[in-house]
């Protein structure tokens, strides 16, 4: 259909995110020490960790809004590393969610989502007007479709930049601590949209402070701190019975907030 | 007896009235009214300026300004890419470019542009080309400046959006970054625009025909012309017909858009890995 395809169809047996030995500093500062993982198809990957432990510059090496010092980043099966990669094509097949939301301040709500699709995929108009309602439905605001993001709460501008993402068609979604920037009752609304999107089936890598939801949605849970992956395995298993004592610790302080000093 | 604080300050500001009434008042005695309506309020001489003034005058210098604004922001958008620029040759050049044009008189380099290039080269410049790239230039070492500064402004995560939805570096800065760093350059931009209609005047230094007179030169004319000073002020009036709208304009645009800020919990990115 359009160059999406091209670049995603290379295996369909490759994992869709697979990063191997994944090292990445900022000056001095090792933020990644050799990080593996990999998300299969159709599955919901949630990272957990402290604050300072590298989630988020790891999610951010898997579209390479982030340039990796060494190791190797594949989604569905493309090198990001290799020179020959076109990146922005990847990109277009990777939808990003962020915490600050970053809806285009200077377009209208319908705009948002028709932009990346004219501009990349090169669809008409018609169509990506077509598919940016189809999404807003999903998100539930179709009816914001001619707001300014301005006008927007922080939860629906977030429910807004989800739709501009699936608007891409995306094979993979990246998650950046959502709902790290929302009044504590919109929550529910953007977490929703997610948990419809993973029974959908979509590949989706999460960063996360949401333990409820890392629980009853993801398939597998990585627990980062100090830049590795100190444990992983099953929801049940790390968030409900960690064998790491800083899993533990960890889990004890996000779980008992108002003990955590004591 | 001591006064209390507010006593005084009381009494020092009713001090301070009736010196400025009583200064005023003195102004008003001793002025010789009758000559200095002669000197600026010569009504026959005003009506004799009209309509050349408006009809000739005022629409040069509006041509002038309107064509150096347009061709310094042509100059400026990729003078401002250029200090932004990833190759550094580009960024000297353009560098160097708003150093040295920020730093000479407009009226210098109207003066080599409209006499020196012409005796130089051999070629002759039609006076609003002229005028208008003079100006340009001028304009745009400032505009570009300015424009560099609202690209910065632009917040980082808009850009990393329109990254992350596959669109080039090229397709961002178009469609994100320049419409949103106009957005926030309006109010100075403004400024730079009443600026530039009073460097139109400077046009003066390069002669004209009276069809190309703009307002300060047609108000000099009349000036030599009829020996009063009714000229310069109905040529001052007309400056601020363009430019007290402007300023409004600058200050209301500045209302709309410094007052409402872009959202950005500029968050944990460097600040969760740090």
């Amino acid at each position: 259909m359009t160059t999406t395809d091209a670049a995603t169809n290379t295996s369909d047996a490759a994992l869709a995110v697979e990063v191997r030995d994944l090292h990445k500093s900022f000056g001095r500062l090792e933020v990644l020490k050799g990080i593996d993982m990999q998300v299969d198809h159709g599955k919901v990957v949630c990272i957990i960790g402290p604050s300072g432990s590298g989630k988020s510059t790891l999610l951010r090496c898997v579209n390479l809004l982030e340039q990796p010092n060494s190791g190797s980043v594949k989604v569905n099966g493309i090198e990001l590393n290799d020179p020959d990669c076109d990146i922005d094509t990847v990109r277009a097949s990777i939808g990003m969610v962020f915490q600050s939301f970053n809806l285009f301040a200077h377009k209208t709500v319908l705009n948002n989502l028709t932009l990346a699709q004219r501009k990349v995929l090169k669809r008409s108009r018609a169509e990506a007007e077509r598919i940016a309602q189809e999404n807003l439905e999903r998100v539930g605001l179709a009816d914001k479709i001619n707001a300014m993001p301005s006008q927007l709460s922080g939860g629906q501008q977030q429910r807004v930049a989800i739709a501009r993402a699936l608007s891409m068609n995306p094979k993979v979604m990246l998650f950046d601590e959502p709902t790290s920037a929302l009044d504590p009752e919109l929550v529910g609304d953007v977490l929703g949209v997610m948990r419809s999107l993973a029974d959908e089936g979509m590949t989706m890598l999460v960063v996360t402070h949401e333990m409820q939801f890392a629980r009853e949605v993801a398939d597998e849970v990585l627990f980062m701190d100090g830049g590795v992956v100190v444990e992983q395995g099953p929801p049940n298993r790390v968030i409900g019975d960690p064998q790491q004592t800083r899993t533990r610790e960890f889990l004890h302080r996000v779980l008992n907030p108002v003990h955590a000093n004591e | 007896m001591a006064m209390s604080p507010r006593k005084r300050a009381r009494l020092i500001r009713a001090i301070q009235y009736a010196v400025l009434v009583a200064a005023i008042a003195l102004l008003v005695v001793l002025a010789d009214w009758d000559k200095i309506q002669q000197a600026f309020f010569q009504l026959d001489v005003a009506r004799a300026m009209f309509p050349d003034v408006i009809t000739v005058a005022l629409v040069n210098t509006l041509i002038y300004t309107g064509l150096g604004f347009v061709f310094g922001l042509a100059l400026a958008v990729p003078l401002a890419l250029m200090r932004l620029s990833s190759v550094a040759p580009y960024r000297w050049i353009a560098g160097a470019y708003v150093e040295f044009f920020r730093g000479l008189p407009a009226l210098l380099v109207i003066l080599s542009v409209g006499v020196g290039v012409p005796l130089a080269f051999g070629v002759i410049l039609d006076k609003y080309v002229s005028l208008m790239i003079a100006l340009g230039i001028v304009a745009s070492a400032y505009m570009a400046e300015t424009l560099r500064a609202g690209i910065q402004a632009v917040p980082k995560g808009q850009v990393e959006a329109a990254r992350s939805l596959g669109m080039s570096s090229a397709k961002t800065t178009v469609s994100v970054v320049i419409p949103q760093a106009f957005k926030i350059i309006l109010p100075p931009l403004t400024n730079e625009l009443i600026l530039l209609t009073k460097d139109s005047s400077l046009a003066l230094f390069l002669g004209a025909s009276i069809a190309e007179y703009e307002l300060t030169q047609f108000g000099r004319v009349a000036l030599n012309q009829y020996q009063s000073l009714t000229p310069v002020l109905v040529a001052g009036l007309c400056y601020l017909i363009i430019t007290i709208p402007l300023s409004y304009l600058s200050r209301y645009l500045e209302r709309r858009t410094g007052g409402r800020k872009i959202k950005t919990p500029e968050s944990t990115e460097l600040g969760a890995a740090a």
